[in-house]
């Protein structure tokens, strides 16, 4: 699709040739994820995180399917249903575990390989799009696993209910009736439950809508590489299959083993021992904290406890949802024309510290709302969009970047020839 | 085949208007139709996003009374209205005391403990049990839980403490605790909402 040298589509048989002038569907997938669709030769392990999301929002709507053929979401029954499914239903208790530490599973994936973005400057042009729609994903992703931990009635889910939907109370004016409809009632309630089961399941559908824009953006470039150098001949890429498909799937073989391995062995390891208990509206738990996923975010809602012309608990609703919106605009904050952080000295390591102030967030988040942790969450969230809004816009003016390799194959095979000829063209 | 010049009715009729006022029958017909969509696309969303409000149970659950005469001096229940905790607190003089010594001037949210009670009826703390931070039930209702550094309230959630007229004293509420509408039909029963 992208490369002057990408092999066009020949159907192979009689019926082949039928369903290609009709549908050409083989023929796209051929181009998407075929031997039509040439990539760069050097992509390390880092970047088969993107086929590992797929399998994942596979995985969850598999799963999801079939638990949603056992879950009931009355307020009444939602918690039993839940119990029966571990109990009773052939397999449920498998079912829900995979379900669940899938959720954990694929977002492990997805920060893998936003922070391979992040290091490789993925989302400088001409990709600013398909970081963006990663995003739109990512948004989505959090959304529904929100919603998907609320079904099952247990206190945390209540409870995380009642204090998510509380950041829109924050707003003045129109917050409180926002809120309000949202959940359909005063307090999280047969209304909420019930439109976020209705909800919980669309979304996977709306994500792998949107997953199919951003293949299709991406493919247009291409994919990036290590180097970040841009692909100049047909030396530079290799066709997607058999190469990259060989890789991915041993790669996702490798990763289902963990994911397996935990699913079976530490089922509740990622889970909050709370959420067995059922929800009741008159108690909350003495310690409230959300998904591991989502502690840094949390750390940065708690870090502002002082009013500032605005109240202090707009600021951390505020603030929270722009350390997110915030990545929207870092194609055009990173000014350097250098994509990888291997040829950046100064990024290189800025972009550690950043990795570690994301660390000391997550812990902040999960620790209780006392000292130091909330000076520490305040120290995090203030170097965080310090890396975003002066750090990385300071480094690309004053970096002086490492020389780049002339070229994709160069960097790789060290001027072998014989080598970096493409798959099949090699002289013998 | 010979095609024959015709003049289109239709066409004759469009610019029949032309030297008039400028306003042909197609411009007519079209705002018309764009209109009359737009109409029913509102008529269609409104439906679709007014569904999302609480019905009409959840509403007519607006009221409640309570019988005050079993809460003792020093002690407070939950109640609940609209699925959400009431706290009715009966406070000692001891609180009441404490309440009124605090300078109201200094307080995040400026309010005495008289215009959080019922005239007459300064030990009858009626208020939401939803912390105004993020929602989360505070403590302090049921004897020998946390009631927080001002000897109130305690919200567990992010740490905001009460005082014994439930005014957020510490932590990241940004309001004391709500006073929900109620009104005492005699001395031992209110009805709230
Ligand atoms: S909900 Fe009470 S302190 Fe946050």
């Amino acid at each position: 699709m992208s490369f002057a040298w990408a092999k066009p589509y020949e159907p192979k048989t009689q019926l082949g040739h039928w369903i290609d002038q009709r549908l050409p569907l083989p023929r796209m997938i051929y181009g998407a994820v075929g031997g039509g669709y040439p990539v760069p030769r050097n992509l390390n392990y880092a970047w088969n995180f993107g086929v590992l999301a797929g399998v994942f929002l596979m995985i969850q709507i598999v799963t999801g399917i079939v638990l949603a053929m056992w879950y009931n979401s009355g307020i009444e029954t939602a918690f039993a249903s839940t119990e029966h499914i571990m109990r009773d239903v052939n397999a449920g208790w498998f079912l829900r575990y995979a379900h669940a530490n899938g959720a954990s599973f694929f977002f492990i994936v997805v920060y893998i390989h936003i922070f391979r973005g992040l290091f490789y400057g993925s989302y400088k042009a001409p990709r600013e799009l398909v970081w963006m729609l990663g995003l739109v994903v990512y948004l989505l992703m959090m959304a529904t696993a929100f919603m998907g931990y609320v079904l099952p009635w247990g206190q945390m889910s209540y409870w995380g209910a009642q204090v998510i939907t509380g950041f829109f109370s924050a707003f003045p004016v129109v917050g409180e009736p926002l809120r309000v409809w949202l959940l359909g009632g005063y307090a999280p309630d047969q209304a909420a439950l019930t439109r976020f089961f209705s909800l919980h399941y669309l979304m996977p559908f709306v994500i792998a809508g949107v997953v199919i824009l951003k293949t299709w953006a991406l493919h247009i470039p291409g994919s990036s590489n290590p180097t970040g150098v841009d692909v100049k001949t047909e030396k530079d890429t290799l066709p997607f299959h058999p190469f990259y498909t060989a890789k991915d799937g041993w790669f996702v073989l490798a990763f289902l083993m963990v994911y397996v391995a935990v699913t079976f062995f530490l089922p509740n390891a990622l889970g909050h021992p709370d959420n067995y208990i059922e929800a009741n509206p008159l108690a909350t738990p003495a310690h409230i904290v959300p998904e591991w996923y989502f502690w840094p975010f949390y750390a940065i809602l708690r870090a502002f406890t002082v009013d500032f012309i605005l109240p202090a608990k707009l600021w951390g609703v505020l603030a929270m949802f722009a350390s997110i919106l915030l990545l929207f605009f870092l194609p055009w904050l990173d000014r350097s024309p250098v994509r990888s952080g291997h040829y950046r000295p100064l990024f290189k390591v800025f972009f550690m510290i950043f990795i570690a102030d994301i660390i000391l967030l997550g812990i902040c988040g999960v620790m209780p709302a006392e000292q130091p942790w909330v000076f520490l969450s305040q120290i995090g969230t203030l170097y965080y969009f310090a890396h975003f809004l002066i750090i990385l816009p300071l480094i690309s003016k004053l970096e002086k970047p490492l020389p780049l390799p002339d070229s994709i194959s160069k960097s790789v095979l060290h001027g072998e020839e014989a080598e970096s000829a493409p798959y099949g063209l090699a002289k013998a | 085949m010979a095609t024959v010049e015709q003049p289109d009715p239709l066409l004759k009729e469009d610019n029949a208007g032309d030297g008039n006022d400028g306003v042909r029958r197609r411009d007519f017909l079209d705002i018309a139709a764009v209109s009359f969509g737009v109409v029913g696309v509102g008529a269609v969303a409104f439906p679709l996003v007014n569904q999302m409000a609480p019905p009409a149970d959840v509403m007519a659950l607006a009221s409640i009374e309570v019988d005050l005469t079993n809460i003792a001096e020093g002690q407070a229940i939950k109640a609940s209205w609209r699925k959400q905790p009431v706290f009715i607190r009966n406070l000692t003089q001891a609180e009441i005391d404490e309440a009124n010594a605090v300078d109201v001037s200094g307080l995040r949210d400026k309010e005495s403990l008289a215009e959080r009670t019922k005239e007459g009826k300064a030990n009858w703390l009626v208020t939401m049990g939803v912390c105004t931070h993020l929602g989360c039930v505070p403590t302090g209702v049921v004897t020998g839980e946390n009631k927080g550094d001002y000897n109130g309230y305690f919200c567990p959630c992010h740490g905001s403490h009460y005082d014994t007229a439930g005014r957020i004293r510490k932590g990241p509420a940004p309001t004391n605790l709500v006073v929900p509408e109620f009104e005492f039909l005699d001395d031992s029963t209110i009805r709230i909402g």
